[in-house]
């Protein structure tokens, strides 16, 4: 029993799933997100954070309509045009840079286009193929690609792991000024408590697997130039709820 | 530069073994050339040769269409699958002159039941290459073109299509070959026309002269097809491979 519904009214995203559970071949089922509960505002950005393998990916999946077994409800933002960068690129290898935002947003005007590959630096990519692309690029027409649709919605699921630290951060501020700029309803996925910390202005910390959200916290002057003490002080709470939940009790 | 040399060693080698032998065995190859020129004069060539090669096309063209369309489904669901799988291993199995033969007896000597016969032939061998490559369409692409709504249209021809390519150039290229081989037989056994029908006729007056002047024209026109026509083809779609020396590793 599940429920995916358009809110009507304050576009929010409204996830209340009471459980998910894997059926492998072999063993009994695997139980990967149990009564997870999280809101985000209309505008915002959320940012998911959880150990790996706890089950981030799983709910990105509910939420983007990708897979519907499971037991719970969510409610997406008004029309839910979805953008989505998964955690690999997922381009369409046959088909150039600008070809593959082309298809995924046959409805966006050429000159957008053109301006979204301009802000994204991927200009002079255009008409490369994805194989001629490296990760962090690949990753950038990924972006290009999900904000090309104007989604209502925009999942990102861990958009800087496995980069190195300089390309992280190159890509971390493309991110932030894109949010801050567009207001677009963004849910960032991320195993990176500092990422999460530099991107959202609400952070939702997962349990390991099963997940649940432990605890929802506000960041106050979301990406701006956080002071360093604010983020230290934030980092510190957070850490004290995740060494509250992992260890026995 | 070496394939020509190496054509050039078959000639000689045929010159030899022509004088070697009754030239009523094995004529040299100025006879058969002088033979194959007389033909083209007459027309016949021309003639027997266009007609092999439209029945070639058609018997082609069905067997993929339909084949790619039942692989299709077949890769794709597992019901279909399991449902027509016995009749596809029976039909893989059915010798094609038993389906040749089968086709005349109860179709009558027609064309159609000719090229029935031949594209029946080449159907399992279809269905099975591109039920593989639906098999083996990437799920996550599939995941992306759902969260984009891509449309059916763009889905066939930006996900499916190019990642069958491949299958549908394997099952070209073997299906050719296999193609018209078998239109050959199906000639020489019921039509009164056509490259086969030709051979049939040089073998009962053991005219060699006069079946290789049929045989080679058609050899090479398939070489030519092969060559000119599906090779290059194939070369397109997978142009999108090549790029990965040029790969730019600076972001
Ligand atoms: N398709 C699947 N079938 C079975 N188990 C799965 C499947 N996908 C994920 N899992 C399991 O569910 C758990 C959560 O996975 P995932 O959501 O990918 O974690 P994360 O993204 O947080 O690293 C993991 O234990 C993983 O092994
Ligand atoms: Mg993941």
């Amino acid at each position: 029993m599940n429920d995916t519904s358009r809110a009507g009214g304050a576009a929010s995203l409204d996830v209340s799933i009471a459980s998910k559970d894997y059926y492998s071949a072999g063993g009994g089922p695997l139980r990967a997100l149990q009564d997870l509960r999280l809101t985000l505002p209309a505008g915002q950005a959320g940012a998911v954070v959880g150990p790996s393998g706890c089950g981030k990916t799983t709910l990105l999946r509910l939420i983007a309509g990708l897979d519907k077994d499971y037991i719970g409800t969510i409610v997406l933002p008004e029309h839910g045009r979805l953008g989505m960068v998964f955690q690999e690129p997922r381009l369409l290898p046959w088909r150039s840079v600008i070809d593959n935002i082309r298809i995924a947003a046959p409805h966006a005007r050429e000159d957008d286009i053109a301006a979204l590959l301009d802000e994204l630096g991927l200009a002079e990519h255009a008409s490369h193929f994805p194989r001629e692309l490296s990760l962090g690029l690949a990753r950038r027409v990924a972006l290009a690609r999900a904000l090309a649709v104007k989604p209502d919605l925009l999942l990102l699921d861990e958009p800087l792991v496995s980069l190195d630290a300089a390309l992280a951060k190159d890509l971390r501020e493309m991110i932030a000024r894109l949010i801050d700029e567009r207001r677009i309803t963004t849910l960032i996925v991320t195993h990176d408590l500092r990422e999460a910390i530099a991107l959202a202005d609400r952070i939702f910390l997962l349990s390991p697997r099963p997940a649940r959200v432990v605890a929802t916290l506000e960041v106050p002057a979301p990406r701006k130039q956080l002071e360093r003490e604010a983020a230290a002080k934030i980092e510190a709470q957070a850490r004290a709820i995740h060494q509250g939940i992992s260890s026995p009790r | 530069m070496i394939r020509f040399i190496s054509l050039a060693a078959l000639l000689l080698l045929w010159q030899i073994g022509a004088s070697l032998s009754d030239p009523r065995r094995l004529p040299g190859p100025t006879a058969v050339f002088e033979k194959i020129y007389e033909e083209a004069v007459s027309g016949g060539l021309f003639f027997n040769l266009t007609i092999t090669l439209a029945r070639v096309v058609a018997a082609f063209a069905l067997a993929m269409s339909f084949g790619s369309a039942i692989g299709y489904v077949m890769g794709r669901n597992k019901l279909a699958d399991r449902l027509l799988d016995p009749w596809l291993v029976t039909l893989l199995n059915l010798p094609a002159l038993v389906v040749i033969v089968l086709a005349y007896v109860w179709a009558g000597l027609t064309e159609v039941a000719a090229i029935g016969a031949v594209a029946l032939n080449k159907l399992p061998n279809a269905i099975v290459v591109v039920r593989e490559g639906a098999r083996a369409l990437d799920p996550h692409l599939e995941d992306m073109a759902h969260v984009f709504r891509f449309s059916p249209a763009a889905r066939f021809k930006h996900l499916v299509l190019p990642q069958l390519a491949p299958y549908l150039a394997a099952a070209t290229r073997s299906g050719l070959s296999l193609v018209w081989k078998i239109v050959l037989v199906v000639e020489l056994l019921g039509r009164s026309n056509g490259v086969g029908f030709e051979i049939n006729m040089a073998f009962q007056l053991f005219d060699m002269k006069l079946l290789l002047a049929y045989a080679l024209p058609f050899v090479a026109l398939m070489l030519g097809v092969e060559t000119f026509l599906v090779q290059p083809l194939e070369r397109h779609v997978s142009r999108w491979r090549r790029g990965v020396s040029r790969r730019l590793d600076r972001v």
